[in-house]
């Protein structure tokens, strides 16, 4: 039998009072794709991190290519052929692709003929892995995508002979993941191994050869993938068998609640939304897809009276909000508009304010009259919510930063749904939640939408979409297709709306 | 990011930073050959001897109304420098108050009318700043620096030209009519034996402000709105809170409260405008802030060590033949340096050991 490329034995490390990993043993077999997936908080991308010596495990063994390693350090893992992709992308967006690729490896003082010397050196391995990218490219111009093949560009520069993704395609568009797995597939037959993390059980299915499942820092199950099933790997992730899909949807009541008509938006940026236009009924879910980046948090910010009108108008029941008649946030939420932001961490928590002072956040003035803050007003509300939506430790006033992601997302939703509003808009409800979480987020906005809520939902997640909407729209480059109708739609017709290519001209 | 238990964060770290400060100017001190020890005995009952505590307790209510105002810029993150020109514009204040009315009006209501003028002409200092740096984005720190020349520019043309006392070489007001001043604390409670100092009814009204700023900022929407927006501009944004309002009248209530310091100063003590009564308490006020947490309990108690310095500090040169005002000055920029600027510095690193108690013991 070969000898792994990567051997982990018994990696175990805790954060203070969480064990993040308990007695992981993996092997990845040189030449594979080997993917690790499971749920947010699984324990995933800690173990990612200790292979390339971003952290120390309190205890096991690390073997490259058969040779123990220990006291690993970036510079080390990099020296071993081990590079890393991270979620987030470490470029530098003014520079080109080519000064990005030997950031840190410029050799020499004078930059002119390292930069030659690599311009040679970076074409030799692109031909090599079949990538093509202009060097020359200002990374600032590139889509996500292209941005994230030169992260990739970049370990495999470095040396990189094994290769980790952490959670890789979490900001692509779907033609852009389909991409991504090809060019996975292409550096598996140049000889590359490759780790992959994820929590999609579509890529895992797609591109790997052998699976490990995490659950609370376990190791549960590792599968050929040729051997398993996308339902399998599911129950192995949650630790049971996942609830039966959608309940029944409700009859619809055709009542308008909020109108968009002609709205544009311009900032300093540019003109963000041109020309959008549609309509929120009561007891529907409008679902709002498309790639990030494409006006769908201007338009959210406009519903919640964020940012200004440029053109056209919003009407919620008498009021029209347009360019001359602005409205603050605070009086969309007197009208009944209810806003889950997309990052709740910058924009729907105050990190450091515990529970209490989260729960009334944006709602103060509506806790009471007069201009003193009642802390046992604040209290009950936070202990309402947090036996609302179990929100863990259930500790009133623990700060919001130091809950985990899925307990964030319950705290702001816990109060952005607490008085029941007649209209919601949600903002990538469940991104980077854990699966029972997302189910709880879910079960919560079909009982909204059942009891006559009009609920517009923005997610970069296509099978949220369709799972919960009555309608779907889209936006491209600020432009509104749709509305199709959820039933009939075809994901496809909607991929091709996402595009900019109006597959949805014909509903 | 855990945040530490709260009697450790305003009690045992500024606590370890003081000490440090202590043993690094115990080290000077040995340097120079004096016994470090001896030293800080002087400067201990220097600072707090009968005779001493007043104007220890003067020193600290200078500095309590700049950390002060100093603290509750902080909380909104806008990192003011400016109370040393809001002081010097409320003793103006306080000045043309006293000058203009104390021939004509009883002296009790000249009084009450100077504690609102100064407070009015420090925030008046404070508001040009702030609305530029809530519409054009200026910052705050550049234009209260500039305003702190502006306001010591100001003072000396109005002290060596219209406001100066006639017939006198000096930049200085006429006195003030006699009992247009705030009582001194020996005076009101004389019959307790308190020893003369320059202690006046000043300090009630800092302490006063102190707990209304715990108020304004803890209790109240617009101290929810204040701390929202220091810790998170977004999540300001996204609650609604009128950000540039919000900018502009904080600035205010900051310089209303660094305006105060006048109070102790020209209506407590001197009974007249007189140029650079502010002395640099202004920035000290920034020290406290940081030594304090922001917090007004800590804020109370780093102005009283900021006092014992200016008293006992002076008493030390006094004492020794080698230790000059430039010694303590020099011991007085260490504390600020380990209390203030360095104040987060062992916050890590209890950090952790906090985290490794909470594991062991489950």
């Amino acid at each position: 039998m070969a000898v792994p490329a990567l051997r982990l034995r018994n990696i175990s490390k805790r954060f203070g009072t969480v064990q993040a990993t308990r007695g992981v043993d993996l092997d990845v077999m040189p030449g594979t794709v080997h993917g690790i997936i499971g749920e947010n908080g699984a324990g995933k991308s800690t173990l990612a991190s200790i292979v390339f010596g971003l952290h120390t495990p309190d205890s096991g063994t690390i073997e490259v290519d058969g040779t123990p390693v220990d006291n690993l350090r970036p510079v080390d893992a990099i020296s071993h052929g081990i590079g890393m992709v991270h979620q987030h992308f470490m470029l530098v967006p003014g520079f080109s692709v080519l000064e990005n690729i030997v950031l840190g490896l410029e050799a020499g003082f004078r930059l002119g003929p390292g930069l030659a010397r690599a311009r040679v050196r970076l074409a030799g391995v692109c031909r090599e892995h079949g990538l093509d990218i202009d060097p020359d490219a200002t990374v600032d111009d590139l889509p996500v995508g292209v941005r994230q093949r030169v992260e990739i560009l970049k370990a495999l520069y470095r040396g990189a002979r094994i290769l980790i993704l952490d959670e890789p395609t979490g900001a692509l568009a779907p033609h852009e993941t389909e991409q991504l797995l090809a060019l996975l597939d292409r550096m598996r037959a140049s000889g590359a191994t490759v780790v992959l993390i994820t929590h999609k059980l579509h890529e895992i299915m797609t591109v790997c050869d052998r699976v490990s499942v995490m659950r609370s820092g376990h190791l549960v199950a590792e599968r050929d993938v040729k051997d398993t099933s996308a339902d399998e790997l599911a129950t192995l992730m949650v630790g049971h068998d996942l609830p039966a899909g959608g309940e029944e949807k409700a009859a619809v009541e055709v009542r308008t609640v909020l109108e968009v008509s002609g709205l544009g938006v311009r900032d300093a940026g540019g003109v963000r939304l041109t020309d959008v236009s549609f309509t929120l009924r009561a007891g529907e879910i409008l679902g709002l897809a498309g790639v990030s980046g494409n006006g769908q948090s201007e338009l959210l910010e406009v519903l919640a009276g964020m940012r200004p009108v440029s053109a056209g108008s919003v009407s919620v029941g008498s009021r029209r909000i347009d360019h001359a008649h602005p409205a603050s946030p605070a009086e969309m939420r007197s009208l009944g508009v209810s806003h889950v932001p997309e990052d709740r961490q910058r924009q729907g928590l105050v990190l450091p304010f515990d529970i209490r002072e989260n729960a009334v956040l944006g709602r103060l003035e509506r806790c009471g009259p007069g201009t003193l803050v009642r802390p046992a007003v604040l209290q009950a509300r936070a202990e309402a919510m947090i036996g609302d939506f179990d929100i863990r430790p259930p500790v009133p006033d623990r700060p919001a930063a130091v809950l985990s992601g899925g307990n964030q997302q319950k705290v702001v939703v816990a109060r952005e749904t607490a008085e029941s509003p007649p209209i919601l808009l949600l903002g990538q409800p469940t991104r980077g939640v854990d699966i029972a979480t997302i189910g709880l987020i879910h079960s919560r906005i079909i009982e909204l939408r059942n009891r006559g809520c009009a609920l517009l939902l923005v997610s970069a997640d296509l099978d949220e979409i369709f799972a919960l909407s009555d309608r779907i729209v889209t936006l491209c480059s600020g432009r509104l297709a749709g509305p199709l109708e959820t039933r009939s739609a075809d994901r496809s017709v909607v991929g091709m709306m996402m595009a900019g290519l109006d597959g949805g001209a014909a509903a | 990011m855990t945040p530490l238990p709260r009697w450790i964060d305003i009690g045992l770290l500024p606590a370890i930073n003081l000490l440090l400060a202590l043993v690094t100017a115990g080290i000077v001190v040995v340097l120079i050959g004096e016994n470090p020890f001896r030293v800080l005995r002087v400067l201990i009952s220097g600072a707090f001897s009968a005779e001493t505590l007043g104007y220890t307790l003067y020193y600290a209510t200078n500095v309590l109304f700049t950390g002060l105002a100093a603290a509750v810029a902080f909380q909104a993150r806008l990192f003011s420098i400016g109370a040393e020109g809001q002081a010097t514009l409320g003793g103006l204040g306080v000045g043309l108050t006293c000058l203009l009315l104390d021939p004509t009006l009883p002296p009790v209501l000249v009084v009450v009318i100077a504690c609102l003028a100064a407070p009015v002409f420090g925030a008046a200092w404070a508001l040009v700043p702030g609305v530029l740096q809530a519409w054009r984005g200026s910052h705050v720190v550049i234009t209260t620096i500039m305003f702190n020349f502006l306001a010591s520019g100001l003072m000396v043309w109005l002290l060596s030209g219209p406001l100066k006392e006639a017939g006198r070489g000096s930049p200085q007001t006429r006195r003030f009519a006699e009992d247009a001043a705030l009582p001194y604390l020996h005076d009101l409670l004389g019959s307790f034996g308190i020893a003369r100092s320059p202690l006046n009814v000043s300090i009630v009204i800092a302490l006063l402000a102190a707990v209304g700023v715990w108020v304004l900022v803890w209790r109240t929407r617009f101290g929810y709105a204040l701390r929202a927006l220091g810790h998170s501009r977004e999540a300001a944004r996204y609650a609604g809170i009128p950000i540039r309002r919000m900018i502009v009248v904080t600035l205010l209530i900051s310089g209303a409260l660094a305006g105060g310091m006048a109070l102790n100063e020209i209506l407590g003590v001197q009974h007249k405008l007189i140029l650079n009564f502010s002395a640099g308490y202004g920035f000290t006020g920034i020290a406290v802030a940081l030594m304090g947490r922001n917090h007004p309990a800590g804020i109370c108690a780093a102005s009283l060590l900021f006092g014992a310095l200016f008293q006992g500090g002076a008493e030390l040169n006094f004492e020794f033949e080698t230790i000059t005002t430039d010694l303590v000055l020099v011991i007085q920029g260490l504390i600020i340096l380990f209390s203030g600027a360095l104040a987060g510095m062992f916050t890590p690193w209890m950090t952790r050991l906090v985290l490794a108690r909470a594991v062991r013991d489950g």
